[in-house]
């Protein structure tokens, strides 16, 4: 059972080593992070299907008792999430398999790829705020170094924004690592849930804050968001996919997990996160709706649609969570289908400006099946998932007749439909409107290199799978929310009954 | 003591501020150095002061809490790291373009172009825009 929890964090880091003294054997690299990763979506799938049959599983690592080494917990919540990202994680490896580019030209990228699929593990399954750092420390530089990979200019103009927010909001979540250990005297968060009510309001809402706006940053929350729709398209094809994929969520995490557990509900900012949500969503549209670039477009995206899942915890109901959950699992598979989509296009087409590329419809039907799929769903169109996820949380906000983030929700899913329109009519449907910069290769009757296109028709197909098993998988978000809303079952997997100086 | 720490640390957050928020590379990367710097010296105030907590030496009644000094040395660590890719970063930018600014972002006076027609950007920063892209390239 330990092993479940330690190896999707030991696996990954081993695996990264090993690469590196493989160094340029093509073969030997793609194998080992293949079967690294196949192995890790294989344990997070039977440590989901455990977790949520025997409740969490806990590691003390280097066999400290609770509250004072570093746990490991894998709760239904944390083992969802790296079920999720390890499959992403292996789909988008085999699409940079398929792609070659930044995969074989630079040795490094297996072993950072690897090293960025810990971090991001480490974050879901850690349960102590500062491997929580950590975490996100590994996470980021591997994701520093990936999307600055091959040193252009444009590349370095637009990682140096990343990496300087990225650097800042490390700083302050130092800061709030501070001055939570000076309040409470542990960083452990089974143990802080207990130590946290005891501080007064005016403390803890301050600490609460200082979390969110740390955690805030990483997952693109208004005003926070800029940084985002700037970086991300520069990076190479496969880069952005994992990211738009995988990285805001880890954020996203942070702020339910930090929101929920470590403090009492009576200092819940549930209006303020109603109304952050409300902005992210709008703001990220109208961007959306005034760009020309596809990856651009996209990206805009990923910060409107995470306005959806904060909204779902500022409704800090059990629907609004379930609706959370289930949103963010429907976000990461369908957000890394189109970035792969988008890579497909500036391949095929050499860019992944509107103008520039046309009439994909009819030169490769099967991309442009490949995209409608996940566009309609990212939209809320029945019956793809996307729709279940927007139905769950616009019944949220009905049962709590929250009426203005209930409105702004539902223009911004038509204004998305709106802007994925405008992608379909400009890539695929009619022909460019300048000068087409390459013109597609006609033997290439997929529309890619085989792999390439498996792999995401591979994201697409689980898309749709999460669409078919919306029924269980939203039984499972709502069991995952119900664990969320009441973290006892947690802290008492961590400490141990009567363990610990846990709770009061 | 602690006063005197505290200080520092608002003075350092103080100038990493300033510093991050001018526009040459070297300027920021020394904030956020400093920054860093500031973040960790207030890491190493959450704990308690004392004698070195080392068993055999003195009363443990009276240790120093040794857990914010680990955390701050592997916070040390990481801001160290990340700070050399940072320089590595400035320099690779100043390779290419010669300058060590923060350089702006083309793409978005390019869609700000595109909707208010022929606003206040001009076609010559799309053609220096084209052109810097492809010796880029």
């Amino acid at each position: 059972m330990t092993a479940l929890v330690v190896l999707p964090i030991l696996l990954p880091l081993l695996g990264a080593g090993l690469s590196i003294l493989i160094g340029r054997r093509a073969l030997g690299q793609r194998t080992l992070s293949v079967a690294v990763l196949a192995t890790i979506v294989t344990l997070a799938a039977v440590l989901l299907v455990r977790v949520d049959r025997d409740g969490p599983v806990v590691v003390q690592a280097g066999g400290w008792p609770a509250p004072f080494g570093i746990s490991l917990v894998a709760d239904r919540f944390a083992a969802i999430m790296v079920l999720v990202s390890s499959a992403m994680l292996l789909a988008v490896m085999l699409y940079a398999i398929g792609q070659g580019g930044v995969e074989r030209e630079r040795v490094g990228f297996h072993p950072v790829y690897l090293v960025l699929g810990a971090g991001v593990c480490l974050a879901f399954l850690t349960g102590d705020l500062f491997t929580l750092y950590v975490a996100f420390e590994v996470m980021l530089v591997a994701s520093y170094v990936l999307i600055t990979m091959g040193g252009r200019a444009d590349q370095i103009r637009a990682g140096m924004t990343y990496v300087v927010i990225s650097l800042i909001a490390s700083a302050l979540f130092v800061v709030a690592l501070a001055f939570v250990y000076s309040a409470t005297g542990t960083i452990n968060m089974a143990d802080l849930a207990g130590k946290m009510a005891e501080l007064s309001p005016g403390v803890r809402t301050g600490l609460s804050l200082l979390l969110l706006a740390v955690f805030g940053v990483k997952a693109a929350l208004f005003p926070l968001f800029f940084w985002l729709p700037d970086s991300y398209p520069t990076a190479p094809g496969p880069v952005t996919a994992i990211f738009a994929g995988l990285l805001t969520k880890v954020g996203v995490y942070a702020i339910i997990r930090s929101q929920l557990l470590l403090f009492p509900p009576d200092t819940f900012p549930g209006g303020l996160l109603l109304v952050v949500a409300g902005l992210t969503m709008a703001i990220g549209v109208f961007g959306a709706l005034a760009q020309d670039d596809v990856k651009r477009i996209l990206s805009f995206h990923i910060v409107s649609q995470i306005g959806y899942m904060v909204m779902g915890l500022g409704l800090y109901t059990l629907a609004g969570l379930a609706g959370a959950v289930f949103y963010i699992v429907h976000h990461i598979v369908v957000k890394t289908a189109l970035f792969l989509m988008a890579g497909l296009i500036e391949r095929r087409g050499g860019s992944s400006r509107l103008r520039e590329v046309g009439g994909f419809v009819r030169s490769a039907p099967v991309l442009a099946l490949l995209f409608a799929l996940p566009a309609l769903s990212l939209a809320g169109l029945p019956p793809f998932s996307g729709f279940v996820a927007k139905f769950a949380l616009v019944q949220a906000a009905i049962g709590e007749s929250q009426w203005p983030i209930l409105v702004v929700s539902l223009a911004v899913s038509l204004l998305t439909m709106l802007s994925m329109t405008k992608i379909w009519a400009g890539v695929f449907w009619y022909d460019a409107d300048d000068t087409l910069v390459r013109e597609p290769d006609p033997n290439e009757r997929l529309g890619g290199p085989p792999l390439m296109v498996f792999a995401t028709a591979a994201v697409v197909l689980v898309s749709v799978a999460v669409m078919v098993a919306a029924a269980p998988l939203y039984a499972l978000a709502e069991r995952t929310a119900a664990d969320l809303l009441n973290p006892a079952g947690y802290v008492e997997a961590v400490l141990g009954t009567g363990a610990g100086g846990g709770a009061p | 003591m602690n006063v005197l720490l505290a200080a520092t640390a608002a003075l350092l957050f103080a100038c990493g501020t300033w510093l991050v928020t001018t526009r040459q590379l070297s300027r920021i990367v020394l904030g956020i150095g400093l920054l860093g710097h500031g973040a960790n010296l207030l890491l190493l105030l959450a704990g308690r002061r004392g004698s070195a907590p080392v068993f055999g030496t003195s009363d443990p009644e009276g240790f120093a809490d040794p857990l914010p000094q680990a955390l701050g040395l592997t916070a040390i660590v990481i801001t160290f790291g990340v700070t050399l890719f940072l320089l590595a970063m400035a320099y690779r930018s100043w390779q290419l373009t010669g300058r060590d600014e923060v350089e702006d972002d083309f793409e978005d006076r390019f869609v700000a172009a595109n909707t208010a027609d022929a606003a206040e950007v001009d076609d010559e920063e799309h053609a220096v825009h084209a052109i810097e892209q492809e010796e880029g390239a």
